[in-house]
């Protein structure tokens, strides 16, 4: 504010102002401009010389091929994808594939992480030496190694698909993959979905209402019980009125492979394993460091307080480990949902994958990388936001 | 938004980063620099294939050194880069190689969006099916609801797609970036069926199978697949040396010339052959090269038949015949542009 001032000053005094270097005011505006210059002529340059080049080997430009039909086979789609369909649908499929894996290998990684994390700080001298064995040995191994084996595991340990292993009835274990039985199509099942979430939404009106209560009255409600009942018996209650349906559809072999039920293929598996277990040894680090740097004598003091070890933990412990924990933990999981790209090595079909076979049917690398690139910030800032309201929301309130 | 004009911005500094080519400008800088920087496969027997000590072999790497030889009458003015399936696009036109000789099939959409030009076709082939004898399938029309094994990005993985819906098959990729991994994971028995072109399953059944009599190559050849060197768009002139360069070793086939008999020739009076072997003066000037071009590339490299012998033929562990390959006068397609 007061330098503003001094410089609406000096501007308007021909005295104060000079055009000289020797006047930081005017040194500090020349600098920025120079700087700024810079960098918008080099992405000009830059921009401008790509798209002359462009033009001038006549190589097409533009967005448009998302319309045009992709004409290639995806093994693994979450939503409906036939060759007939458009690069663009095509493009979403690998998103969500790369969602897919992201989300279910964040939450394996942070369940193995934390297991990890609290065994290294067992007194059981052989849990707590595991746990150093498997934090030493998991993350000194690079990432597409580790692919590699779990994909070796797999396609290499099992045996064919026609003389797959069958441990549970319906269950087949082969080179292909697992297969399993699931419930049979029926409108149901997405009713108890839209149910699920009308439970959670009215578990969260349950809590506050209930926090609400205790401050102004005194007096607790079982807000968990109640939130479980409530996000548990909603589902189940649709469930029964919807008929309780009960047929599955069992994976039988048929010509080449099973037919129905559903697969978790080697290659899912593998990313999934590979991404989760490597992460996890980073996590369990986080994990332990966060519970090493909440002194004992809190724990302590808590006690002598009066406090039982509960609310101890969950009120005096865990908000201090977790303020420690929760920012290098999204770095982890930043860290998994990038490492999917690596899918394309063992024939995952991630986004990385799709974009790569689309630039090479349509030869615009240029809006294929620009697509991968602004996939994988929005999914990381996703990522990032999230954890930093969490961050937030948890964060030790000082007063 | 923002995010793809920094990503576009990234992406250009690749492009962006090399000058745009100008007619005569590719000649001109292969000559200053001293060599052909050639873009080949990162692996493929019989038509790019890297030897223990680095050397490389094939019929797609011989061509990239017969247009050395053309421009400095010495086969080991080439440098190799070996391409990934995707990687080869944006290295030929970026500049980073001045030639493709990658086995790569000469489409619409490469010859325009893209932005190549396709030498003539130095090797006809077509996309098949292998598949392990434990099968007992005798036909790809029988392979409904198999699931494949197939490189990405290449024509190959589209063609696999076409087939099975013009069938009212259904079938389950499973895509993966290196031709390496993709025959590992069939021969592990993670697919039933191996696609790629037919020479190259050939060369794989050859070089990788544990026991090559347990597979099977199905007689169905599903596409076409003209496998031609390729330069990139707006240097006309040294796509005209490309091009020539195929040619004269499939003329010299047809004239009988081979790198044996050659000097023979040198003092013929036929005038189709003089032009060719730059006797009688014009051609090498014309293409902006020495007029002993084509006699060097002959002479060094062989005619198109040496080179397809020595690479891909019957005596070779990929043991195939000419086929369609064999010269238009034999029934085959190979017909080379009259040189005058």
């Amino acid at each position: 504010m007061s330098s503003d001032a001094q410089d609406s000053r000096r501007g308007s005094s021909p005295g104060g102002f000079t055009f000289s270097l020797s006047d930081p005011t005017f040194r500090a505006a020349v600098y920025q401009i120079l700087v700024i210059g810079a960098v918008v002529a080099l992405g000009w340059y830059l921009i401008s010389n790509t798209l002359e080049n462009l033009a001038r080997q006549a190589i097409a430009t533009g967005f448009d091929f998302l319309e045009r039909e992709a004409s290639f086979g995806i093994g693994e789609h979450m939503i409906d994808y036939a060759p007939s369909d458009s690069y663009g649908r095509a493009f979403l499929v690998g998103v969500l594939n790369t969602l897919k894996v992201s989300i279910i290998g964040i939450v394996i990684a942070t369940i193995l992480g934390t297991l990890i994390g609290i065994a290294r700080l067992s007194s059981n001298w052989l849990v707590a030496k595991l746990a150093s064995v498997y934090v030493e040995t998991i993350r000194n191994i690079p990432p597409l190694l580790q692919l590699f084996f779990w994909y070796a595991v797999v396609t290499e340990t099992m045996p064919a698909v026609r003389q797959a292993l069958n441990p549970l009835p319906g269950v087949y274990l082969s080179q292909r993959g697992m297969w399993i039985p699931v419930p049979s199509a029926d409108p149901v099942w997405a009713y108890m979905g839209y149910a699920l979430l009308a439970g959670i939404v009215l578990a969260f009106v349950i809590r506050r209402w209930a926090a609400a209560r205790q401050a102004r009255t005194g007096q607790p409600f079982p807000a968990g019980w109640a939130s479980l009942g409530v996000i548990l018996g909603l589902p189940l209650a649709v469930y029964i009125a919807g008929g309780a349906p009960t047929a599955l559809d069992v994976p039988e072999l048929a010509g080449f492979n099973f037919r129905g039920g559903q697969n978790v293929s080697p290659e899912f598996f593998a990313i999934l394993m590979g991404l989760a277990v490597y992460t996890a040894a980073f996590i369990a680090e986080v994990v332990r460091s966060g519970i090493v740097a909440v002194n004992w004598g809190q724990t302590e003091a808590a006690r002598a307080l009066g406090l039982p070890s509960g609310p101890t933990l969950r009120l005096v412990v865990l908000p201090q480990a977790l303020r420690v924990i929760v920012p290098p933990l999204t770095s982890q999981y930043l860290n998994l949902a990038k490492n999917t790209s690596l899918a394309l090595a063992i024939g995952y079909p991630d986004l990385v994958s799709i974009a790569n076979t689309t630039i090479n049917q349509t030869g615009q690398s240029i809006e294929g990388v620009a697509l991968i690139m602004g996939s994988f910030l929005t999914i990381s800032l996703s990522i990032s936001l999230f954890m930093n309201w969490y961050n937030k929301r948890i964060a030790l309130v000082e007063r | 938004m923002k995010s793809g004009l920094l990503a576009a911005a990234a992406a250009a500094m690749v492009i962006g980063a090399v000058s745009g080519a100008q007619a005569g400008a590719t000649l001109d800088a292969v000559k200053a620099k001293g060599f052909v920087q050639c873009g080949v496969n990162t692996g493929l027997a019989g038509f790019s294939n890297p030897d223990s000590s680095g050397n490389w072999s094939g019929l797609d790497a011989d061509y990239c050194r017969a247009v050395a030889v053309a421009l400095f009458n010495d086969p080991t003015k080439v440098k190799f880069t070996p391409l990934s399936a995707q990687q080869r696009f944006p290295a030929i036109q970026s500049g980073e190689v001045d030639m493709l000789s990658r086995n790569t099939t000469a489409t619409l959409t490469r010859d325009t969006s893209v932005g190549l030009n396709f030498a003539p076709v130095t090797f006809y082939d077509g996309q098949g099916f292998m598949v392990s004898n434990k099968l007992g399938v005798k036909s790809a029309k029988e392979l409904n609801g198999a699931t494949v094994c197939v490189q990405s990005g290449t024509t190959t993985e589209l063609n696999l797609a076409d087939y099975f819906r013009a069938n009212n098959m259904s079938y389950n990729p499973v895509v993966i970036e290196s031709q390496d991994e993709v025959n590992a994971a069939f021969f592990a028995g993670r697919c039933d069926v191996l696609t790629t072109d037919a020479s190259g399953l050939a060369g794989v059944r050859a070089s990788v199978a544990p026991n090559p009599a347990d597979y099977t190559i199905l007689p169905e050849i599903i596409s076409k697949e003209p496998l031609a060197p390729a330069v990139r768009h707006g240097d006309e002139q040294w796509y005209d040396i490309v091009k020539w360069v195929v040619y004269a070793t499939i003329d010299a086939e047809e004239k009988g010339i081979t790198s044996k008999n050659l000097d023979q020739f040198l003092n013929s009076q036929n005038p189709d052959v003089q032009r060719l072997l730059g006797t009688s003066a014009g051609m090498g000037k014309a293409l902006g090269l020495d007029e002993k071009w084509a006699y060097n590339v002959i002479k060094t490299m062989g005619n198109y038949g040496e080179i397809f012998e020595r690479n891909v033929g019957a005596n070779t562990p990929l043991k195939l015949a000419r086929g369609v390959n064999a010269l238009w006068t034999n029934g085959g397609l190979q017909y080379a542009q009259p040189l005058r």
